[in-house]
């Protein structure tokens, strides 16, 4: 019976965080993944957050497949015509060491995927986990594959299995995701020389550009969508709350259709070879949805725990942090031969709490209720905020203080004076 | 409004198919067809699994991505039997 120290399951950002801290402590570790390979089978964006890699890899620099460090941040909101906006470029995100780059999910995590084995770790991929195996009390004791004798065993797993976690499910440790705290994005990524990338975007060398949208793009349904610069390529998505999508009879992808066609997107993906088109689900209920997240001898880390932080598109980083800090609570525990028992693992608990990972998710906690319960922030907002843009712009012999009243009437006619005051005092209380 | 044809779309896509052993299926077609009045699943797929014939609802498997979406938004008859393919097998992503 071969018995590692440790099994992780899955070979995202949060598996490979964690299997990365554990073989580099000298533990035995055995890492689990389905896809032919880390990464064939994960979507993202992607922003990477440098952060929470470099806690993992400081060096991470020297040969990480990175594709443009960002040095302006767009935020769109978009009517059906015209998009209102802000651009935040700074020079200061141009010095190094850069604080975000966009990146190739499935390139990055066959990177990361190399740095574990190179710390010692056992990857055997092309390998689903079926089930967790437990002992009569309970304990997890190791996991059921599906290859021929595919019973492992360990003193703790670590589900890193992402969104779906079938596991944590089969195990009864968390129920069903509910449709209100998932969102279901679909994503294309644009070939193009990459001067023509520089250009359209007003960029140089190894700058980028990401631009994040809100409004008409979503249909009235609650979601974003994000145009991010690669080397050359572009990646472009849009995501809604899967209980949305269930009220609507539009596509996923005919949602992403109409909105590469909206006037203010289409010129910057024109000409592109578009290459793939993947879907994958968010964790987004935020703070209250997250499940137990660690018992006798298992712990959950990453988009498996709904470790994500929707309002700042934060997740990867989020991953590579808890499963970093589930890591280091087994090498503690391992070094001071205490068991990986419920009581001994709650400790990886306090450290999450203790972490900008549970304060922030803390912080936004009420965030994805409001925004569920008032879908004027994804239809009526946007609509009126361009027309009143339009409205003072537009130089056509009226005078300002006129337009101006104008547009006061429009969103008193649109919404009551009470809810507009209610909505901001609403935001405001979320995001303090 | 057009409608764009999501086949087009996977083409681009790489698939090391499982022949003959689909990792999703409907638990009873026949509730699917006689009672389940939204057949949300031919609407919210991303790779359009699952169609419609006359009342009935087809589920093709070869072009899933995986996602999850079909079993979480089964809500009313959890209809859905709900696996990942076996390892190595389903939707191979070049760029993710
Ligand atoms: C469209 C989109 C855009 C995003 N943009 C950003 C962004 O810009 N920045 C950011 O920080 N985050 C972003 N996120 C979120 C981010 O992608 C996730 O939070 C992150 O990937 C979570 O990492 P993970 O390791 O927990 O899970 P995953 O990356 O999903 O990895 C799970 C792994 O487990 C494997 N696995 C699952 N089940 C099994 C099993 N039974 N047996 C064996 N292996 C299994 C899978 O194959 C996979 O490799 C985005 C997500 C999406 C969908
Ligand atoms: S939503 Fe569920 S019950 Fe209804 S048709 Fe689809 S699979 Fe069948
Ligand atoms: S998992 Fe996603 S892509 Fe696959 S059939 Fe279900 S909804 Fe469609």
């Amino acid at each position: 019976m071969e018995k590692f120290d440790v099994i992780v399951v899955g070979a995202g950002p949060s598996g490979n965080a964690a299997a990365y801290t554990l073989a580099k402590a000298g533990l035995s570790v055995l890492q689990l993944e389905r896809g032919e390979a880390a990464g064939s089978k994960n979507v993202q964006g992607a922003i990477l957050y440098s952060d929470a890699l470099e806690k993992v890899i400081p060096n991470f620099r020297d040969d990480a497949p990175l594709e443009r460090h960002i040095i302006e941040q767009r935020m769109w909101v978009l009517d059906d015509e015209s998009f209102i906006g802000t651009h935040f470029r700074s020079d200061d995100f141009n010095k190094p060491p850069y604080n975000r780059y966009t990146i190739i999910r499935a390139k990055f995590d066959k990177w990361f995927s190399k740095k574990v084995q190179e710390a010692g770790a056992l990857i055997i991929s092309e390998t689903t986990v079926k089930e967790l195996l437990r002992d009569k009390s309970g304990k997890v004791v190791g996991v059921e594959t599906d290859r021929a004798d595919g019973k492992v065993y360990a003193d703790v797993v670590i589900m890193a299995d992402g969104v779906n976690s079938t596991l944590a499910r089969k195990a009864g440790f968390r129920p069903e995701l509910d449709p209100k705290h998932v969102a279901l994005a679909v994503k294309e990524i644009h070939f193009m020389p990459r001067e023509t990338v520089e250009q359209r975007f007003n960029i140089k060398d190894d700058e980028g550009v990401v631009i994040e949208m809100l409004g008409k793009i979503t249909q009235g349904m609650m979601g974003t969508g994000f145009l991010y610069t690669n080397s050359d390529s572009i990646s472009i998505g849009v995501g809604c709350m899967l209980s949305d999508f269930m009220e609507q009879k539009l596509t996923p992808y005919d949602l992403l259709e109409q909105m590469k066609r909206h006037p203010s997107i289409q010129p910057l993906i024109q000409g592109g070879e578009m290459k793939e088109y993947t879907a994958h689900l968010i964790p987004e209920g935020g703070y209250h949805a997250i499940p137990r997240v660690y018992g006798d001898g298992w712990m959950i880390v990453g988009d498996s725990g709904m470790f994500v932080n929707a309002v700042h598109r934060e997740g990867s980083n989020l991953a590579m942090t808890t499963g970093r800090m589930a890591a280091e609570t087994i090498i503690e525990l391992h070094r001071a031969g205490k068991p990986m028992s419920e009581a001994n693992l709650a400790l990886y608990k306090e450290r999450l709490d203790d972490s900008f990972v549970m304060k922030d998710l803390k912080k936004y906690k009420d965030m994805p209720d409001i925004f569920h319960s008032n879908n004027q922030f994804f239809t009526t907002y946007p609509e009126l905020l361009s027309r009143s843009a339009y409205t003072m712009l537009k130089v056509d012999g009226v005078d300002k203080l006129t337009k101006e009243k104008e547009i006061f009437a429009s969103f008193k006619e649109r919404r009551s004076l009470f809810g507009l005051l209610g909505d901001a005092f609403k935001l405001w209380r979320a995001f303090r | 409004m057009r409608t764009v044809k999501v086949e087009e779309k996977l083409f681009q896509n790489r698939y090391l198919v499982d022949a003959d052993n689909p990792h999703i299926r409907l638990k009873d077609p026949e509730l699917c067809e006689k009672t389940c009045a939204t057949k949300q699943c031919t609407v919210c797929c991303p790779a359009g699994c699952y169609t419609l014939e006359g009342q009935k609802v087809v589920l093709i498997t070869d072009g899933c991505l995986e996602c999850g979406t079909c079993r979480i938004i089964c809500t009313t008859y959890r209809n859905v039997d709900w696996e990942y393919p076996r390892g190595g097998y389903g939707i191979q992503f070049k760029f993710g």
